[in-house]
C-alpha cells in the first residue's frame, strides 16, 4: 500500500490531451490546430507507453531505492540528474547528453532510440530564432 | 511545421506519426479490393536440443512473403556472441534487428564485466525488450549456448515469456519437429545422434509444413568451439527429382529402356524418290 500510493500517476492519461497555452486554451500558434479525434485515443497502443517509458523506469527505480536505502539516496541522485540535464547546447542543436547517459548507465547499452529516427540525422531543423526565443520565454 | 518543433527537441526511437494514416489507408484499400503489402515472415521450423557436451540448433532456410517464397536460402541462425547463437522465427526484420541489438548489448556488457557472456543474460535482455513492446515485435526465438555453467537452451515467445527446456521447437513447423523430438529424444546423447535427431526434426517440418522448405542448417555449440554447418543437408535440390533409381528418376518417366522388347528380325527397304518438278511460289507479304 505504501508503493501504490507513490506510483499512482505513473502513466499520465493526459499524455495526449492538448497542452494548455498561457491562457488555458489550445495554443494554435505554436501547436497547430486541435482535433478531438486525434487527442481522444492514441494512434497506436504503444504510443503512450513508449513516450513515458524512460520516465516510468526512473520513477520505479527511485521508488525501489527509496524503500531500500531511505530517502537520501534518490534525492542525491535526482540532484545529480538535474545538474547533468542542464548541460546542453543551444536549443536547436543536438546535444550528446554524455553526463546524463553516464549517470543513467545507458552509455553501454544500445536500443531502438539509437538506431531508428536518430535526431542527429533528421532532415528537419527547428527555426533557431523561434526556438531560442521560446527557451528564453520571450516568445 | 516550424511551430511544432518549437516545443521540444524530438528524441529517437519508434515514431507513431503514420499510424492513423495507415489505418485510414488500410480501410480504403480493402474497400477497393486490393490488399496491402505483407511483411516478409520466416514461417519456419527451428529447433534446438541439449546433448552431452553442448547444444545443437537447427533451422530450415525458407522465407515467405504472403503465399510466395521470398528467399530460398536465408540464414535463420543468428550470431549473438562467440558461445551463444539464436534461431529466429516470425517477422524476418524483427528477428534480425532484435538479435543484432542484443548481440551489441551483450558485447558491451561482456567488455564491461570482462567475462564471457552467459546465456541467461541474453535471455533476460531479450525477454525484457520483447515485453516492453507487448508482442508488436513478432520475433519467436530459440536461444542456445554454452557458458561457464554448462549448456543452456531457451525458447522465447513474441510477448516476452520464456521457457528453459532440454529440447524446444518454434515456428509454423514446430508441431512436426516436436513430434520427432518427443519420439526419439533422450538425455545425454552423443553428438552424432543429436545432429541426426535435429536434422530429422527439421526435415519433418520441411516436408510437412508449407511455410518451411529448402535446406537444413545446423549449429553445434560446445565449450570453446562452434560448428556452423550451412548447409548441413540439402533436402530439396533444384532440378533434381527425388527417388532416382539407376541414374534415372523413377517417377514421371514413361520411356522404356533400350532392349525391353527383344528384336527377332530386321528388314530395311529404301524408298527411291524421283524429283519430277520444282517450282517456287512467292508469298504475298503485303
Amino acid at each position: 500500500m505504501f508503493l501504490k500510493y507513490c506510483l499512482k500517476d505513473s502513466v499520465p492519461v493526459t499524455g495526449l490531451c492538448p497542452q494548455a497555452g498561457s491562457y488555458g486554451v489550445q495554443d494554435s500558434l505554436r501547436r497547430g490546430f486541435s482535433s478531438v479525434k486525434n487527442e481522444l485515443l492514441p494512434s497506436h497502443p504503444l504510443e503512450l507507453s513508449e513516450k513515458n517509458f524512460q520516465l516510468n523506469q526512473d520513477k520505479m527505480n527511485f521508488n525501489t531505492l527509496r524503500n531500500i536505502q531511505g530517502l537520501h539516496a534518490p534525492l542525491k541522485l535526482q540532484m545529480e540528474y538535474r545538474a547533468a540535464r542542464q548541460i546542453q547546447r543551444l536549443p536547436f542543436l543536438p546535444s550528446s547528453n554524455l553526463a546524463l547517459d553516464t549517470l543513467r548507465g545507458s552509455d553501454d547499452s544500445i536500443g531502438f532510440e539509437d538506431i531508428l529516427n536518430d535526431p542527429v540525422q533528421s532532415e528537419m531543423m527547428g527555426d533557431p530564432h523561434i526556438m531560442t526565443e521560446y527557451k528564453l520565454g520571450v516568445l | 511545421m516550424a511551430s511544432v518543433s518549437v516545443c521540444q527537441y524530438h528524441s529517437g526511437g519508434f515514431s507513431f506519426e503514420n499510424c492513423k494514416r495507415n489505418a485510414l489507408l488500410e480501410a480504403d484499400i480493402n474497400k477497393l479490393g486490393f490488399s496491402s503489402p505483407a511483411a516478409r515472415k520466416t514461417g519456419t521450423t527451428i529447433c534446438g536440443v541439449v546433448y552431452k557436451d553442448g547444444v545443437v540448433l537447427g533451422a530450415d532456410t525458407r522465407a515467405t512473403e504472403g503465399m510466395v517464397v521470398a528467399d530460398k536460402n536465408c540464414s535463420k541462425i543468428h550470431y549473438i556472441s562467440p558461445n551463444i547463437y539464436c534461431c529466429g522465427a516470425g517477422t524476418a526484420a524483427d528477428t534480425e534487428m532484435t538479435t543484432q541489438i542484443i548481440s551489441s548489448n551483450l558485447e558491451l556488457h561482456s567488455l564491461s564485466t570482462g567475462r564471457l557472456p552467459r546465456v541467461t543474460t541474453a535471455n533476460r535482455m531479450l525477454k525484457q525488450m520483447l515485453f516492453r513492446y507487448q508482442g508488436y515485435i513478432g520475433a519467436a526465438l530459440v536461444l542456445g549456448g554454452v557458458d561457464c555453467n554448462g549448456p543452456h537452451l531457451y525458447s522465447i515467445y513474441p510477448h516476452g515469456s520464456t521457457d528453459k527446456l532440454p529440447y524446444v521447437t518454434m515456428g509454423s513447423g514446430s508441431l512436426a519437429a516436436m513430434a520427432v523430438f518427443e519420439d526419439r529424444y533422450r538425455p545425454n546423447m552423443e553428438e552424432e545422434e543429436a545432429k541426426r535427431l535435429v536434422r530429422d526434426a527439421i526435415a519433418a517440418g520441411i516436408f510437412n509444413d508449407l511455410g518451411s522448405g529448402s535446406n537444413i542448417d545446423l549449429c553445434v555449440i560446445t565449450k570453446g568451439n562452434v560448428d556452423y554447418l550451412r548447409p548441413h543437408d540439402m533436402a530439396n535440390k533444384k532440378g533434381v527429382r527425388e527417388d532416382k533409381v539407376y541414374g534415372r528418376p523413377v517417377t514421371g518417366s514413361y520411356r522404356y529402356k533400350h532392349g525391353t522388347t527383344g528384336v527377332l528380325t530386321k528388314a530395311v527397304t529404301p524408298l527411291n524418290l524421283e524429283v519430277v518438278e520444282e517450282s517456287v511460289q512467292t508469298m504475298d507479304t503485303s
